[in-house]
C-alpha cells in the first residue's frame, strides 16, 4: 500500500484477532475507515463491538493483526498508545465522567494536563465544547447533579477539548432514560455535521440510517457485512444480517 | 394531593413523657435502663470523687499529697508538666519546641480551617519547610546549639514519632498499594513482599529490632541515630497498613474511571493523581484516619526501648521516690490516657467533618 493511500484513512484495521484467554473474541477483523467517514458498527450483544472500538484506542490490546491510527500503529508499546490516544475521543455507554470534578474540570483536565495549555485557554476551550453540547450554564456543577442526558452530552464535550481527529462511541444512548436519548443523538449528529470521523456502536437504527455512511454488521467475532444504510436495511445480503434486522427492526 | 396527610402535630413531649419513651418503653428496656443506672453510679460517682472531688490539688511534693489518700494526686503532674511536655530538654532551649509546637498548630489550623485560602500552599509547605525547619530546630545547627537526642522526651517526642509516622505512611502506602496493582510482576512481587513483611511483625518487636540488632549490622564506624533508625521502623510499619487501606480505596474505583482517564490520553501517573487517588482517598478516609489514630497510640510502645515519650516520663515519675504516694501512678495513667484521648478523639471528629464535607462536594 503506498503512502498517500495509507495517509487518507483515519483507521486502518487487518487481520485483526484478539483473545480472552481461550476465548476468541475478534476473528480476522479487517476494516478500513477514510477520514470524514461516519460509520455505525451492530450486532448482537457479546458479537465484539465494543472490543472492536476499544483496540482503536489502545483499551484493550490485541494479538494478531494490525491497527493503524492516523498512521500511527498502535504495537502495545505505552508512550505510544498515550500518543494515539491524544487524537482518538472515546465516550462510554455510562458516561464515565469523574464525579469529584466539576463539568468544566472535567473537561480542562486533559487539555491542560495532557495538552500542556494553561488553565485559562483549557477553560475557554471546555466552555467553548459545552456551548457546543447545548450545557455551557451547567460548567460548575458536579456530574452527580446533571440528567443522564446531560453527563453523556459532557462527555462528548469532554473528549472533544482534547481536539481529536476520531470519536469513538460505545452504546452512547444505552443507559439513557428514553426522553433523554434524543438530545444525545442530536449533539452527535450535529458532530457529524462538522465532518468528525466517527465510529458507532449503536442500536439505535434511526440514526444510523441519517448519519452512516456505511454500516458494519458484527456477529460472533466477525464483520459479517458492511454496507450503507440505503442497502444495509433495504437488502442485507447474509442470513445472520437478516435475522438481526428482522429483530430489531420489529 | 389527597393520599397523602401530614401527620398531627405532637407536643412536644415533657421529660417524664421523654423518660417513659425512651427509657422504659418495655420491661426490658425498664431493666437494662436501671443495670445501666447502677453501673453508672458505681463508677463514675467513685472516678469523680477521687480525681475532682477528694484529690490533692496544689503543694510541693509527696507530702501535700499523702493526707489525700483516696484521692488524685495533681501535684504530681504539676510538677512534671515541664517533663511531660518536653522530656529533658534544656530550659534554656525549650522555646525551640514551643516554636516548632506552633507552627505544627499553625499549619494544621489552617489546614483545616474552612475559610482559609491557599491549602495547596500550605499542605506543601508543611510537608517540604516544616519539616526541615522542625529538625533544625529541634536537633540544633545553623547557630543553635545541638540538644542530644536522649535529653528529647515526653509529648515532645510522642508527637514527633506520630507526626513523622503520619506523615511518611501515607505516601509510602500509597506508593506501595500502586506497587501491589502493578501490572509489572517485579514491582507487585516487591510491594507485596514488603507489606506482608511488616503486617507479619507486631511494631514491638521491629522496635526491638531497631533499636539492638540494627546497630550490630551497621559498618564499623558508622553508628545510626537510635531514635532515627526508631522513626523508620514506625513508618515502614505503618506505612505496610496504609497500603492495604490504599488498596482497599482503589480497587472501589470503578473500572470505567480508570478506561475514561486512559482514552483522554492520561498516562498511569496523571490518571491516579488526578482522576484515581482522590476517589480512592475519598472512599478510604475513615480507614485512613483510624491508622493514623492507632499509630498515634503505638507511639507509646517506643517507651519499652527506653524513650521517655510521655509513657516512659509518667513511668519514670512512678518510680521516683520523692512521689512515692499510693496514688501517684494511678494519677499519671489517668492523665496520660486523658492526653491521649483528647488528640484521638479530636482526629476522629475532624474526620467526620471532612467526610461530610466531601460528601457535600459531589453530591451524588
Ligand atoms: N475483559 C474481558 N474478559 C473476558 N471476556 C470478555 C472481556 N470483555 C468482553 N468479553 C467477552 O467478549 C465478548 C465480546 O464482548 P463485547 O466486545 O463487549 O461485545 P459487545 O460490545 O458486542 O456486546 C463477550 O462474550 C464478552 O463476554
Ligand atoms: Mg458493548
Amino acid at each position: 500500500m503506498n503512502a498517500t493511500a495509507g495517509s487518507a484513512l483515519a483507521v486502518e484495521i487487518t487481520g485483526l484477532n484478539k483473545w480472552f484467554k481461550t476465548f476468541h473474541v475478534l476473528r480476522d477483523v479487517s476494516l478500513s475507515v477514510p477520514r470524514k467517514e461516519r460509520v455505525v458498527i451492530c450486532g448482537p450483544s457479546g458479537s465484539g463491538k465494543s472490543t472492536l472500538i476499544r483496540c482503536i484506542n489502545g483499551l484493550e490490546r490485541h494479538e494478531e493483526g494490525r491497527v493503524v491510527v492516523e498512521g500511527a500503529e498502535l504495537t502495545g508499546d505505552e508512550a505510544h498508545t498515550q500518543a494515539v490516544r491524544a487524537n482518538v475521543g472515546m465516550v462510554f455507554q455510562q458516561f464515565n465522567l469523574f464525579p469529584h470534578l466539576t463539568v468544566l474540570e472535567n473537561c480542562t483536565l486533559a487539555p491542560q494536563w495532557v495538552r500542556k495549555m494553561p488553565r485559562k485557554d483549557a477553560e475557554a476551550l471546555a466552555m467553548q465544547y459545552l456551548e457546543r453540547v447545548h450545557i455551557p450554564e451547567q460548567a460548575l456543577k458536579y456530574p452527580g447533579q446533571l440528567s443522564g442526558g446531560q453527563q453523556q452530552r459532557v462527555a462528548i464535550a469532554r473528549a472533544l477539548t482534547m481536539q481529536p481527529r476520531i470519536m469513538l462511541f460505545d452504546e452512547p444512548t444505552s443507559a439513557l432514560d428514553p426522553e433523554m436519548i434524543k438530545e444525545v443523538l442530536e449533539t452527535m449528529v450535529e458532530l457529524a455535521e462538522t465532518g468528525m470521523t466517527m465510529l458507532v456502536v449503536t442500536h439505535e437504527m434511526g440514526f444510523a440510517k441519517t448519519v452512516a455512511d456505511r454500516i458494519v454488521f458484527m456477529d460472533a467475532g466477525e464483520i459479517v457485512e458492511i454496507a450503507p444504510p440505503s442497502e444495509f436495511f433495504t437488502n442485507p445480503k447474509n442470513a445472520r444480517t437478516k435475522e438481526f434486522l428482522g429483530q430489531i427492526l420489529r | 394531593m389527597g393520599a397523602i396527610r401530614k401527620p398531627p402535630r405532637r407536643q412536644l413531649p415533657g421529660p417524664v413523657q421523654w423518660m417513659r419513651e425512651n427509657l422504659f418503653s418495655s420491661l426490658f428496656n425498664s431493666i437494662l435502663t436501671v443495670v445501666a443506672i447502677v453501673l453508672i453510679y458505681q463508677t463514675v460517682v467513685p472516678f469523680v470523687g477521687w480525681a475532682i472531688v477528694n484529690a490533692a490539688w496544689s503543694g510541693q511534693g509527696r507530702e501535700a499529697c499523702l493526707p489525700y489518700a483516696d484521692g488524685a494526686c495533681w501535684p504530681f503532674i504539676i510538677e512534671r508538666s515541664g517533663q511531660i511536655v518536653y522530656g529533658f530538654y534544656e530550659q534554656a532551649e525549650r522555646w525551640r519546641v514551643d516554636v516548632v509546637f506552633m507552627l505544627l498548630g499553625i499549619g494544621l489550623a489552617w489546614l483545616m480551617m474552612p475559610r482559609l485560602p491557599a491549602k495547596g500552599a500550605v499542605g506543601v509547605v508543611m510537608l517540604t519547610v516544616f519539616p526541615v525547619a522542625a529538625f533544625v530546630l529541634l536537633v540544633g545547627g545553623m547557630g543553635l546549639p545541638p540538644v542530644p537526642v536522649e535529653r528529647w522526651g515526653g509529648l515532645m517526642i510522642t508527637l514527633v514519632v506520630a507526626v513523622t509516622g503520619i506523615v511518611a505512611s501515607l505516601p509510602l502506602g500509597i506508593l506501595l498499594a500502586l506497587g501491589r496493582r502493578s501490572e509489572l510482576p517485579v514491582v507487585r512481587g516487591l510491594s507485596i513482599a514488603f507489606i506482608e513483611l511488616w503486617r507479619g511483625v507486631p511494631l514491638i518487636t521491629v522496635l526491638f529490632m531497631a533499636a539492638n540488632m540494627l546497630p550490630l549490622f551497621m559498618p564499623d564506624g558508622m553508628t545510626i541515630n537510635k531514635l532515627l533508625s526508631a522513626l523508620i521502623a514506625v513508618a515502614l510499619f505503618s506505612s505496610a497498613y496504609m497500603a492495604e487501606v490504599v488498596r482497599g480505596g482503589l480497587q472501589a474505583v470503578g473500572k470505567g474511571q480508570y478506561e475514561a482517564a486512559a482514552a483522554l490520553g492520561l498516562g498511569y501517573w496523571r490518571s491516579m493523581l488526578f482522576v484515581i487517588l482522590p476517589q480512592a482517598l475519598r472512599l478510604c478516609l475513615p480507614n485512613i484516619v483510624g491508622n493514623f489514630i492507632g499509630l498515634m497510640k503505638d507511639t507509646s510502645l517506643v517507651s519499652i526501648i527506653g524513650f521517655l515519650d510521655l509513657l516512659g516520663i509518667i513511668q519514670s515519675g512512678n518510680a521516683d521516690a520523692d512521689w512515692a504516694t499510693p496514688n501517684t501512678a494511678m494519677t499519671g495513667y489517668v492523665f496520660l490516657g486523658a492526653v491521649f484521648w483528647v488528640i484521638c478523639y479530636s482526629m476522629s471528629r475532624y474526620a467526620r467533618a471532612l467526610e461530610t464535607k466531601l460528601q457535600g462536594g459531589d453530591a451524588r
